[in-house]
């Protein structure tokens, strides 16, 4: 059940655009800066699965000009073999 | 999920972005997001120090049950202000790696075995008293950390230079401060900065010397860059040896020769006495100056010995020396250009400006690291610029507790938590208050760290209990000590919280308490003591260091000296300890005050912390008007006069190559922690090496290649990032050292300043191939 939450860069112009179509997304809340243009994306998906097509949606979104993760709750089974050998 | 346990880490999801998009947007608000945290009065938010750098960061983290739940900064902490970075945010999932060591191993016929930890126990003292028995005192060695906790590293101390009487006691702090405390020293006579945070709220210019903040302080960097926003006229210079986030951030950003800040700064004092920027005032009354030996070798071989002798100089002879460093001159070695030279002249002499330096690893770990901290004291002196709101030469620390318990406990072979061992007060002093015979104290210094492994390896060192650092990824020249570490009749303990490369070889394995799975205390870079609670239960069968050190003591028959309760030892720790610092120059806080606070910073005089040391105005140790230099004998900050020497390998026609290495900002030292929270391994997963594009098209290297980097002492395969992160200068690659799977410091050399012993990890030649 992963959490995360992105620092979301719209387009040059596009931060309402951007605002709604992230909430028609599903799994995700939306918190716009009331004074740049920035939009905070928290994500709350059932599984990776769904995590990854969320991300992918995200990032394809036309008015997304970057997504940068800033927090990861990804659960214990992200964890990758990091040991030598 | 539990819901309680999800709804807060959706919180502190959307804090951690807030936070960073204060410090990327300062003034940036959300005023949509409002956070209901708290309200169920089912997480508790208990205060401590973050665990990772020596910033210092005061974290709040929220409990559920026995369980860690959330980070968020504490708002109360002034260093942090209620920021943190990526790795506080993610620090409590450091915790709950699934390979937590949590049983005790000793190792029987060759493999490591589970066993009590009472049997390890008795395991370690049996085998340190038989070593001492056949090979002497000498014989057995405690290499610790900054990471340790000062009561820690108090009882190491305590225990093999009180009660053994061995000076065997060493810390990583060595690998990365030992510069700093040596520079302090032969300047000013006192360890640790006279400034302090605040500096950042004050000052109009920032220059840092090799010190990719971003990365290495990234709450330090975002308090700079917040006060740029607010004032138009603020600037940050970043000098360094290769284009970094910081130097893109920064106004400007010079890059130079490695090795050459010295002549560079030299050049600075040249330009400020040629245009008559002195502040005759301040120098006359409050400097002296002094000249010591040179060309002082490299400590590349085994037993090398060097000690400095101070002569007195002039400002007159001081003059004369520079003439060696006009800013032409040094352009020519430094690659600076004469004009950048006398710019960065022109910002330390604006008599209208204040100018804080900041440094770290890259002054520190330099064959001339003593000799560089003079160097940039000498233009802060020089122009007066010290010792007030934002006028700061200001060194910081790259752990947590590097100042707290290895330069103020006194974890290194010369030192005791007051003084030296070398001077008999001093001895007297630490066998009153530790219940010892003066005699147990020996007065010799025995090994600094390099010097430490290298009498593993020759065998005038048998056992080695080494705690909360992981030595068999850090150390230079890796392969020696390794083997070293591994010959029949060594013997080694391991106490950490995760299988490492170092507990791979060990003998005994005790599994530690984690952080804020016991009480503690650290002292971070601006003379902060922080305390924090025990806030978690220990995991398994896991100890705390400290408790793991008293234990054996005891075992050993030092139970007088070991006398505590598992109740209060800390607190009784502490109020022994501070006995070694009761006077006005370093007096701490005592221990209710600390369990309150979130942070305290020394000498804390009469129920006040100081923030400026030397400067009557702040400084309660000050008995003159003004600023008082007490440290010193004079009672005046020396300046001195220290050339440039070259490094102690340098590229040739063989291996054309400088090798420099360093830290990434998602991960802490060698990732044995960071690499187990699975957002900062996803995005930095594997270690790399860094080009220069040109460097790379002429060896047919492209991004992702496989590269292979080889010197003098060993090789490593490993992939090319070009116009990633970082960008080399042509004739320059950078390895970061957090990855066990690439231990780069097989490559390195262990060559070291003759002064402090802190050896270069920022220079040796190499050659580079396509595989
Ligand atoms: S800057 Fe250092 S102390 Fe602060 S949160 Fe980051 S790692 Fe922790």
């Amino acid at each position: 059940m992963p959490v995360f939450s992105y620092l979301a860069h719209p387009v040059e112009g596009a931060k309402d655009k951007l605002m709604n179509e992230v909430k028609e997304c599903d799994h995700c809340e939306v918190i716009p800066a009331d004074n740049e243009d920035i939009l905070i994306i928290l994500t709350d998906t059932p599984d990776d699965d769904a995590e990854k097509k969320l991300w992918k949606k995200l990032t394809n979104l036309k008015s997304m000009r970057s997504l940068d993760m800033i927090f990861g709750h990804a659960g214990e089974d992200a964890r990758k073999n990091i040991k030598k050998g | 999920m539990d819901i309680t346990r999800r709804k807060f880490i959706k919180s502190a999801a959307v804090n951690s972005a807030i936070a960073t998009a204060v410090a990327l947007f300062p003034g940036i608000s959300f005023s949509a997001w409002t956070n209901k945290e708290g309200a169920s009065g089912q997480i508790l938010w208990e205060k401590t120090p973050c665990r990772f750098c020596g910033t210092g960061c005061g974290l709040l983290v929220g409990v559920s049950g026995d369980r860690a739940v959330a980070v968020k900064g504490d708002p109360n902490c002034s260093v942090n202000k209620g920021l943190c970075c990526v790795k506080g945010y993610h620090s409590i999932q450091a915790l709950y790696g699934k390979d937590r060591l949590t049983k005790a191993m000793v190792r029987k016929n060759g493999k490591l075995v589970t066993v009590p930890v009472k049997e390890a126990l008795d395991v370690i003292a049996n085998k340190m008293q038989e070593t001492i028995k056949k090979h002497g005192k000498d014989s057995v060695a405690m290499y610790g950390s900054g990471q340790w906790t000062i009561p820690d590293g108090y009882a190491a101390s305590k225990l093999f230079k009180g009660c053994i009487g061995t000076n065997n006691v060493e810390a990583n702090a060595r690998l990365c401060m030992a510069s700093a405390v040596v520079g302090f020293l032969t300047s000013f006579g006192k360890d640790e900065p006279m400034g302090c945070y605040d500096d950042i709220d004050h000052a109009d210019v920032f220059i840092t010397w090799g010190n990719n903040m971003a990365e290495m302080h990234p709450v330090l960097f975002s308090r700079m860059l917040a006060r740029r926003k607010k004032r138009k006229d603020i600037r940050i210079i970043d000098l360094a040896t290769r284009m970094t986030r910081s130097g893109q951030a920064a106004d400007k950003a010079i890059i130079f020769n490695p090795q050459t800040d010295l002549a560079i700064a030299n050049a600075i004092c040249y330009e400020i006495v040629r245009n008559d920027r002195v502040n005759w005032d301040f120098v006359k009354k409050h400097c002296s100056f002094h000249k010591g030996k040179t060309g002082i070798g490299y400590g590349i071989e085994d037993h090398f010995k060097f000690k400095d002798k101070a002569q007195n100089s002039s400002f007159q002879e001081f003059k004369t020396f520079l003439k060696d460093y006009t800013p032409e001159k040094v352009a020519k070695i430094s690659g600076v250009s004469a004009m950048d030279i006398k710019y960065l002249a022109s910002v330390y002499g604006d008599p209208d400006k204040k100018v804080t330096s900041f440094w770290c690893m890259g002054m520190n770990q330099h064959t001339r690291g003593t000799w560089i901290n003079n160097l940039v004291y000498n233009i802060h002196l020089l122009t007066g610029k010290i010792s007030t709101p934002g006028n700061s030469p200001f060194s910081l620390t790259g752990q947590p507790s590097a100042c707290g318990t290895v330069r103020e406990v006194g974890t290194l072979t010369h030192k005791l938590p007051f003084g030296v061992v070398m001077k008999e007060k001093a001895r007297e002093k630490a066998a009153k208050i530790w219940k010892v015979p003066v005699k147990n104290i020996d007065p010799k210094p025995s090994y600094h760290t390099v010097e430490m492994f290298r009498a593993l390896d020759r065998g005038d060192i048998r056992f080695m209990w080494v705690q909360v650092t992981n030595p068999m990824v850090t150390i230079p020249n890796l392969k020696r000590y390794r083997d070293g570490a591994q010959k029949k009749d060594r013997f080694l303990v391991v106490s950490d919280v995760y299988p490492t490369p170092t507990t791979d070889v060990a003998d005994v394995i005790l599994p530690a308490a984690m952080w804020i799975e016991r009480e503690g205390f650290y002292g971070n870079s601006e003379r902060r003591t922080q305390h924090f609670e025990q806030i978690l239960p220990a995991q398994g069968d896991s100890i705390c260091d400290t408790w793991q050190i008293i234990e054996v003591a005891r075992r050993m028959g030092f139970e007088k000296q070991f006398p505590w309760k598992q109740e209060t030892y800390i607190k009784d720790i502490w109020n022994e300890y501070i006995q070694f610092h009761d006077y006005p120059a370093h007096r701490m806080a005592p221990y209710n005050l600390l369990k309150e606070r979130s942070g305290v910073q020394w000498p804390f005089v009469n129920g006040k912390e100081t923030k400026w040391r030397f400067n009557a105005k702040y400084d309660p140790a000050c008995e003159q008007k003004g600023f008082d230099f007490y440290g010193k004998p004079d009672r005046k900050a020396w300046i001195w006069l220290r050339p440039y020497e070259p490094a102690a390998e340098s590229p040739d026609r063989e291996y054309p190559f400088w090798l420099n290495t360093g830290r990434v900002l998602e991960h802490w030292h060698t990732g044995s922690m960071t690499r187990r929270i699975p957002i900062l391994h996803g995005s930095m997963p594997a270690a790399y090496v860094e080009l220069n594009p040109d460097d790379a098209a002429d060896l047919g290297i492209v991004n992702n290649s496989k590269v292979k980097i080889t010197s003098r002492r060993g090789s490593i395969v490993m992939i090319a990032s070009i116009n990633g992160r970082g960008r080399p200068p042509r004739g320059m690659v950078f390895v970061p050292f957090f990855d066990e799977k690439y231990l780069i410091n097989e490559v390195t050399l262990d060559a070291f300043c003759p002064m402090s012993k802190q050896p270069d990890y920022k220079k040796c030649a190499v050659k580079i191939e396509r595989v």
